[in-house]
């Protein structure tokens, strides 16, 4: 919190030196005693376990760097070579391949948390906006990572998505031959895609410092959505250490444990076969399709009949989370206390998991397979293209119209007054506290 | 009661969260390719599941069937000789731990030849591949490779395994599931039927009744019974002979898998060690301390 004195006190001379040159050693003591919500449940560990994600990445990248041959005659075979030649190079490299699927469900899980307890309302604004650039960078460093094994996916996809940039009228074509480094996806691209895959996780790093940054002065939301006043810190918070780091520790483990399940029992369930096919200019796959964490995307892209509208319709509903705090007209966070918006929460949920089954599918496939269908407009009615519109639709008015609407007309709950009212028990209950 | 109650409840909730999470992965997935292709039929290979290991005599049979049929036309461009001694691998021999001292490794790189150069005249030789060599490729070149097959090049084995939705069990119904094409199909030139391949059948079907599964495959069927002699009497049969070199090209797809589920039973111990005596710190710490 912004109130939160530090309290710590270097000991040794050399604390005390170092201190009036550079606390960094009181930054991070006071990081480790900031005052936390004492009623935060486990959906508040994947900050750390996002952390960790992020530790993960970069260090496995690191190592898969000193192995990986950015060039389009070689670079499948050196990621064949780390799986097969290199000691321990199979770990490294499923960890940091599944890695990326693991720091996907976390980063979604994390947004859905602060979507569900409001918290990018006033103060927050900052950490959740950060918090989308972090997410942003994420799916364009993901995206980058992809393309260098070079298999067919990495290629088709390459070639899918740069594409989107020619949808732009006037700029598209020269922007699309400055960004692959010719008139087609070659060993140019190979070779930026290669530089800026290892560039963006430290941006991503240095954002993340800023998100954490902006965490510290507002202090952490919690379940209730209420703010701790002054007076109540002592009751209502706990230092973060321990308390804190003892739990989100606990999270972690069980979260390396799915990890671990992916990466040494199937660690190729979550990729596509065609990825270890090598790439081929003349062979376009049957049916291209991202990593299952940008099918929601990519679903959304292919809703919009006009190419630069679905472009703008991708990139629109990654930008609406940007003014996300602006369009909630509510002024109560947690949803737990907003019993309308909450279920319209738990349909966006069915929308977003749908939307992603949708972005695997092919458009023209029926949802119903035999059900009597008819043509509507450019597909028929009972097919992908259709449910894709539907739940599209439902995503962008979640937020640009329920949103708003809801918080103007709902009634909220009545909420406690503070955080330690719904926890504490009873008094007569008190003496059986075991 | 009340904190221990809420605890054991927290950790469902927990719990819930990373089944939801694997589900929400499980129906993410990308769908599997379209066409109208059978199910693969399974191989009963003894290296599925969490402990499955490969079967070392398969392997060597596996070998035998890809060196003697598959290997004149399909290369295994990321495989080694020395491979085939490393640990796990067909002919792996505890006694000669380096594979470029294991004898039989020796002797089957030995029964090839690879091309070299002639290191004092610069002049092109082939010579007997030694286990440094990598297998050698079929054809001098892709488009050699495509002109000698009608077109398309075979595709590399190397990975085959994890390239093909199915894996093993595919590669072992594709190579033993050639049928004789139904009548009212017609079939395309230089092509043959497979009801496991993929592919679409609409176009070239002009018979009664419903599409038949599968789709077109440039190759011919190329096992026969008896083709390959096995020395150590098992069955010389087309369906052997499949599941043996599927088994084989899942071992060369994958080579460290058996290493990688032993070392994930280790770790999988430890993290749920780890996490018990985490949760145990857990509940002493937040002890009366209501949340």
């Amino acid at each position: 919190m912004s109130d939160h004195e530090s309290t710590y006190v270097p000991k040794t001379g050399v604390e005390k030196w170092l201190d009036t040159r550079l606390p960094i050693v009181r930054f991070g003591a006071d990081y480790m005693s900031l005052p936390t919500p004492r009623n935060l449940n486990y959906w508040w560990t994947f900050g750390g376990i996002l952390a960790l994600c992020l530790v993960i990445q970069i260090a496995t990248g690191i190592v898969l760097a000193m192995h990986y041959v950015p060039n389009v005659d070689l670079a499948f075979a050196s990621v064949e070579r780390i799986m097969r030649d290199v000691n321990g190079g199979w770990l490294v490299r499923y960890v940091h391949a599944n890695g990326a699927s693991m720091f996907f469900i976390a980063v979604y899980l994390h947004m859905l948390r602060g979507l569900y307890y409001g918290s990018y309302k006033a103060p927050r604004e900052m950490i959740w906006i950060l918090g989308c650039v972090i997410f942003f960078l994420m799916i364009a460093t993901a995206f980058l990572g992809y393309v260098l094994p070079w298999g067919q996916m990495s290629f088709w996809g390459a070639e899918v998505i740069t594409n989107l940039i020619g949808a732009i009228p006037l700029i598209g074509e020269p922007v699309l031959i400055w960004l692959r480094g010719g008139p087609s996806i070659d060993n140019p691209t190979l070779n930026r895609f290669f530089s800026l895959h290892y560039l963006l996780p430290f941006v991503i790093a240095g954002v993340v410092v800023l998100h954490l940054w902006a965490l510290h002065v507002a202090g952490q939301n919690n379940p209730v959505g209420i703010l701790i006043p002054k007076e109540r810190q002592a009751k209502d918070t706990l230092p973060f250490h321990p308390y804190f780091t003892v739990k989100d520790g606990f999270a972690i483990i069980l979260f390396l444990m799915l990890f671990a399940l992916f990466v040494f029992f199937m660690p190729d369930s979550l990729g596509h076969a065609d990825n270890y096919i090598p790439a081929n200019a003349l062979q376009t796959p049957p049916h291209i399709v991202p990593e299952w964490y940008m099918l929601p995307f990519y679903a959304i892209l292919r809703a919009v009949p006009d190419k630069f509208g679905g472009v703008l319709a991708m990139f629109g509903s990654i930008g609406v989370l940007f003014i996300l705090p602006w369009l909630d007209t509510s002024k109560v966070r947690s949803m737990r206390y907003r019993p309308t918006m909450k279920v319209f929460f738990l349909v966006f949920l069915v929308v977003g998991v749908g939307l992603g089954w949708c972005g695997g599918q092919l458009p023209d496939a029926p949802v119903v397979p035999g059900m009597p269908s008819f043509t509507l407009f450019d597909g028929q009615l009972n097919s992908v293209l259709w449910l894709t519109r539907a739940f599209t639709l439902y995503y962008f008015a979640f937020f640009l119209i329920i949103m708003p609407l809801v918080g103007l007309k709902e009634t909220p709950l009545s909420i406690p007054l503070s955080i330690s009212e719904p926890v504490l028990p009873p008094v007569a209950d008190a003496g059986q506290k075991g | 009661m009340t904190i221990l109650k809420k605890n054991t409840f927290t950790m469902r909730k927990t719990l819930v969260t990373l089944v939801a999470a694997l589900g929400l992965a499980a129906v993410a997935a990308p769908a599997l390719a379209a066409g109208g292709a059978h199910h693969p039929r399974s191989g009963g290979f003894s290296f599925e599941g969490p402990f499955g290991t490969f079967d070392q005599g398969q392997l060597q049979r596996g070998y035998k069937v890809y060196r003697e049929v598959c290997s004149a036309c399909h290369s295994m461009n990321l495989m080694h000789f020395r491979n085939l001694g490393e640990a796990g691998g067909p002919f792996y021999d505890p006694h000669a731990a380096n594979p470029a001292e294991n004898r039989f490794v020796k002797a089957l790189a030995a029964e090839v030849q690879v091309p070299d150069i002639d290191t004092e005249t610069g002049e092109a030789i082939m010579r007997d591949a030694t286990p440094a060599d990598k297998f050698p490729s079929p054809y001098p070149n892709a488009t050699a490779a495509a002109a000698g097959n009608g077109g398309a090049a075979p595709p590399d084995l190397s990975v085959m395994a994890k390239a093909r939705h199915g894996g093993a069990n595919y590669i072992y119904s594709l190579l033993s599931g050639y049928e004789a094409a139904p009548a009212g199909l017609q079939i395309r030139p230089g092509q043959h039927y497979n009801p496991y391949m993929a592919g679409d059948m609409t176009p070239f079907w002009t018979g009664a009744g419903p599409v038949p599964a599968g789709g077109f495959i440039a190759m011919p069927p190329p096992l026969a019974a008896g083709q390959v002699t096995y020395d150590d009497g098992t069955a010389q049969t087309v369906d052997q002979y499949a599941k043996d070199v599927a088994a084989y090209i899942a071992w060369a797809s994958d080579p460290r898998a058996t290493d990688r589920k032993q070392a994930g039973f280790g770790v999988m111990i430890f993290l749920f060690l780890f996490a018990g005596l985490t949760y145990l710190s857990y509940r002493r710490i937040w002890k009366g301390v209501a949340h």
